[in-house]
Formats: C-alpha cells, sequence, structure tokens
C-alpha cells in the first residue's frame, strides 16, 4: 500500500532535484516580496518590526501559490498524470506522495529562508523560533489546500488568476493564524495557542484535502 | 407564460420525477411567476412598514432604515451558500443534473445578496461609525463569502465541459462550505485580538415589535424572490444544457408560436 506513495513521493523529489533552478525561482521570489515592503512602507525600524509576521507570512502564502501551477501541471502534459488514475493503486497515496513532495521542495525552503530574512526586518530574537514553527506548520496546510484548488483548474483557460480566487480566501484562516503566533509571541500572550490552532488544521487538512484532490483529479481527466 | 400541456410521464418515483429536467422545466415556469408576485407584494408590503410605519430610532435617526434591506441581505446570502452547498452534495452523491443546475442557478443571486449587504453595510456605517469600512469579524467574514461565491462563480463559467463544470464547482462549493465556519471564527479571533473593542455590531436588540415585523417579512420577500429568480436562472440553464434534445426543439417552437399569436 505505502509503496505507491513512497515511490511517487522519490521520483517528485528526483524530478525535481534535476530541474533545480526551477524551485530556486519559488525562493528567490519570496525573497524579492520581502524586500520590496521596506521601499515601500519605509525603513523605519519600529515600523517594519511590528509588520515583519504579516510580511513574511503573505510573501510565503503568494510564493507557494505562485508554484502550485506545476504540481499537477507536467503530468498533465505528458500523460503520466492519466496513467496514474487508471493504476489499481489507491488515488489517495499518490496524491499525498505528490503533495509531500510538493511541500518539500517548495514550502520547506522558504521555511528554512524565513528567519534570516526576518532579521533584515530586526525582529525579536526569541520569535525566530515561532516564526519558522508557524510556518513549518502553515505552509504544509497551503499546499494541501492549493492541490484542490490546482487539480480543479486543471487544463482550465485563465487557470492561475482563478486558482488564486479559489484559493486566497481559504488562505486566510492560515494567514491569520501563522502571522497571529509570531504576534502573541511579541505580544506576550505566548504563541501556543495559535501553533496549536494551526496544527489542528494541518491535522484536518491532512484527512481530507487528498481525498478532495483526488476526486477534483478524476473530474478533470474524466 | 406559456402551459404546456405534455402528458405525464409515469413514474413510480413521485416527486422525484421532477428531477429530470426535462419534467421540472414546466413546473418551474409555473412556479415562479407565483413566487415573483409574492416577492414583489412582500417587499411592497416590508417597505411600507419599515419606512412609514416603524418608528425612529432614538439613537441612529432614521437612517437605521436601511436596517430593513441590509439585515435579510446578509441573511440570504449565508443561506443560499449553504443551499448551493446542499444542491452541490446531493448532486456529487445522487449523480442528478439537475441539482448541479440548481447550484449554479443560485450562486449570482447569493453574490448579489453578499454585495447588497455589504454595500447597504457600507452606507449605513458613514452617518453611524463616522467610517464606510471596519476590519469587523462579520463584515470581514462577508468579504470572504463574497470571494467564495466569486470563486464558485469563476470557475464553473471557465469549464466549457458541462459534466466537469457541474462537478469541479460542486466540490469547490463543498470545501467552501467546510471553510466558512473556520474563516468565521478565525476572523472573529483576529479581530478580538489585534482591534480590541472598537466598534460594537451588536446593539442593545431594543427592537420595536413594528421593526421586528418590517425586517421579517423584508426577509421572506428576499427568500420568494431568491427562489423565483433562481428558477428562472434553471429554466434558462437547462434549456442550454439540452438545446441537442427534441423536446426542447418542441418546446421552443410551441413559445415561438405562442408569441407569434400575441402579435
Amino acid at each position: 500500500m505505502l509503496s505507491a506513495f513512497l515511490a511517487v513521493l522519490r521520483r517528485d523529489l528526483l524530478l525535481s532535484w534535476r530541474g533545480r533552478a526551477d524551485l530556486l525561482v519559488t525562493l528567490a521570489f519570496f525573497v524579492i516580496v520581502v524586500c520590496l515592503f521596506p521601499f515601500g512602507v519605509g525603513a523605519e525600524t519600529n515600523q517594519l518590526r511590528a509588520i515583519a509576521p504579516g510580511v513574511l507570512w503573505v510573501a510565503a502564502l503568494l510564493a507557494s501559490l505562485l508554484s502550485l501551477h506545476r504540481l499537477f501541471a507536467q503530468d498533465h502534459a505528458d500523460g503520466t498524470l492519466e496513467q496514474l488514475l487508471l493504476s489499481s493503486e489507491p488515488a489517495v497515496l499518490w496524491v499525498a506522495g505528490k503533495i509531500v513532495a510538493f511541500w518539500l521542495t517548495t514550502g520547506l525552503p522558504l521555511v528554512v529562508a524565513a528567519p534570516g530574512l526576518a532579521l533584515l526586518f530586526d525582529l525579536e530574537q526569541g520569535a525566530l523560533p515561532v516564526l519558522t514553527l508557524s510556518l513549518a506548520l502553515g505552509t504544509p496546510i497551503l499546499a494541501l489546500l492549493g492541490a484542490v484548488g490546482a487539480a480543479l483548474t486543471l487544463g482550465v483557460r485563465g487557470g492561475g488568476m482563478l486558482l488564486a480566487l479559489l484559493v486566497l480566501p481559504l488562505y486566510v484562516p492560515v494567514l491569520i493564524f501563522g502571522a497571529g503566533a509570531v504576534d502573541a509571541y511579541l505580544g506576550g500572550t505566548g504563541a501556543a495557542a495559535h501553533l496549536l490552532l494551526l496544527g489542528g488544521g494541518l491535522a484536518g487538512a491532512l484527512a481530507l484535502a487528498p481525498w478532495a484532490c483526488a476526486a477534483a483529479l478524476r473530474i478533470a481527466m474524466e | 407564460m406559456t402551459t404546456l400541456t405534455r402528458a405525464p410521464v409515469r413514474s413510480p418515483e413521485g416527486l422525484l420525477r421532477f428531477a429530470a429536467p426535462q419534467q421540472f422545466y414546466p413546473l418551474a415556469g409555473r412556479l415562479a411567476p407565483w413566487f415573483a408576485w409574492a416577492a414583489a407584494l412582500l417587499t411592497v408590503v416590508g417597505l411600507y412598514i419599515g419606512f412609514f410605519v416603524a418608528p425612529t430610532d432614538f439613537q441612529q435617526g432614521e437612517v437605521y432604515r436601511v436596517i430593513f434591506i441590509h439585515v435579510p441581505a446578509a441573511w440570504m446570502s449565508m443561506f443560499i451558500y449553504l443551499v448551493m452547498a446542499f444542491w452541490a452534495a446531493v448532486g456529487l452523491v445522487m449523480n442528478t443534473r439537475l441539482s448541479f443546475i440548481m447550484s449554479q442557478a443560485l450562486a449570482p443571486t447569493g453574490a448579489m445578496f453578499c454585495f447588497v449587504a455589504l454595500w447597504t453595510g457600507a452606507v449605513w456605517g458613514k452617518p453611524t461609525w463616522g467610517t464606510y469600512w471596519v476590519w469587523d469579524a462579520r463584515l470581514t467574514s462577508q468579504l470572504l463569502l463574497l470571494f467564495l461565491y466569486f470563486g464558485f462563480i469563476a470557475l464553473t463559467r471557465a469549464i466549457e465541459d458541462p459534466r466537469r463544470a457541474d462537478r469541479a464547482g460542486a466540490i469547490i462549493a463543498l470545501v467552501g462550505a467546510v471553510n466558512v465556519p473556520i474563516i468565521y471564527f478565525s476572523v472573529q479571533w483576529w479581530n478580538t485580538l489585534h482591534q480590541g473593542a472598537s466598534v460594537s455590531l451588536t446593539r442593545a436588540p431594543s427592537m420595536a415589535s413594528t421593526m421586528l415585523a418590517g425586517m421579517l417579512i423584508m426577509a421572506i420577500a428576499a427568500w420568494m424572490y431568491a427562489i423565483a429568480v433562481a428558477l428562472w436562472r434553471v429554466r434558462a440553464l437547462i434549456l442550454e444544457r439540452e438545446r441537442h434534445t427534441e423536446w426542447v426543439g418542441e418546446v421552443l417552437a410551441a413559445e415561438a408560436q405562442t408569441q407569434g399569436r400575441a402579435r
């Protein structure tokens, strides 16, 4: 049973590694968007400190949104997706494998890069682990929800914009709790509640999203 | 209005036979005008009570009267999304085309009510709070609900194959319905943490009974309107979907004939 999951995971990771320049583009996008904000709002240190969690989170959200189209597009174009759907393995397993591989290649670099970028905004040292943890819990939810949207808009005209319209309202709770965790730590109330809610959201998304995504892929390939 | 005299196809399922678009089309045509007249009548009564009978609010003066449009619109916008998701689920489970058509026919009306609620809320907010918009939990979740409607409408319109559009739309409607409570809860959480007690929307419910009556009548009018419009839209969608079938040809020929006679 698990072999399908592992095989697809291994294959997708290998493919991403072969085309690793693409992954750097996502990371570069994240870095550049974050660096744009001081130009827009001014480089006043206190202000930068105040907006840092929100800026980092919004940038991470946009970066993962923009990489979503890669999740299924290539497999859709060369027919791999059809073959996978025809196989006797449960679709949920290999869909989960693809999403995990997608997060490892696009989400994880953002999580690793975020603390370094937070230093540009002079974020308090103690808040860096909270930021990292909130992104580590939150970006997988973004990948899971986004996968459903990506499957629904597969091969549809105007797919990119449509995907953003579908997925962004669903991302709002993740953004609220993710950025809120850092704010709560800085405000002195402790980030535990936010992080626990993010963890709960991740567990829920992990349980439901692969099914919805598999159903959406079936509809798209009919 | 055309009254089609066609022999009813006897099927043992009773009411369920109206799940066939061919059967539902004439039924919707017969029912819609009744709902539309009820909506018109109730709107006139409700607005008369609201604008002329209900007393002036001692705090807000005459401005509060926008409530008679604002509150029913807000109720309907939320309720229609649930009904839409319900029909989407029925469609996915029972595999009935009409259910998908129903959910797609409801979406524009829901989005319209959502927009009306936001718009009247902004107009109401300016004189009472001094600002068109606050990032209050209710306003923000209403805005996100509007985005969810836009997403659903855009997705179902963008996919050309109706079968795929139906199912894809149904999935996004269900995902949205699961998310609506989460969004509402998270926005409320965010709001209380960021803003503290700014503008409280929960005024003391010291509402005169005539105000309440006017509001409830307007709410029922909004229901009737939504049903009438959805039925007419369902008819248009059925004709569009089934345009290749024989019975649609017959219907269109009959309608052209009655129109020609009227002229």
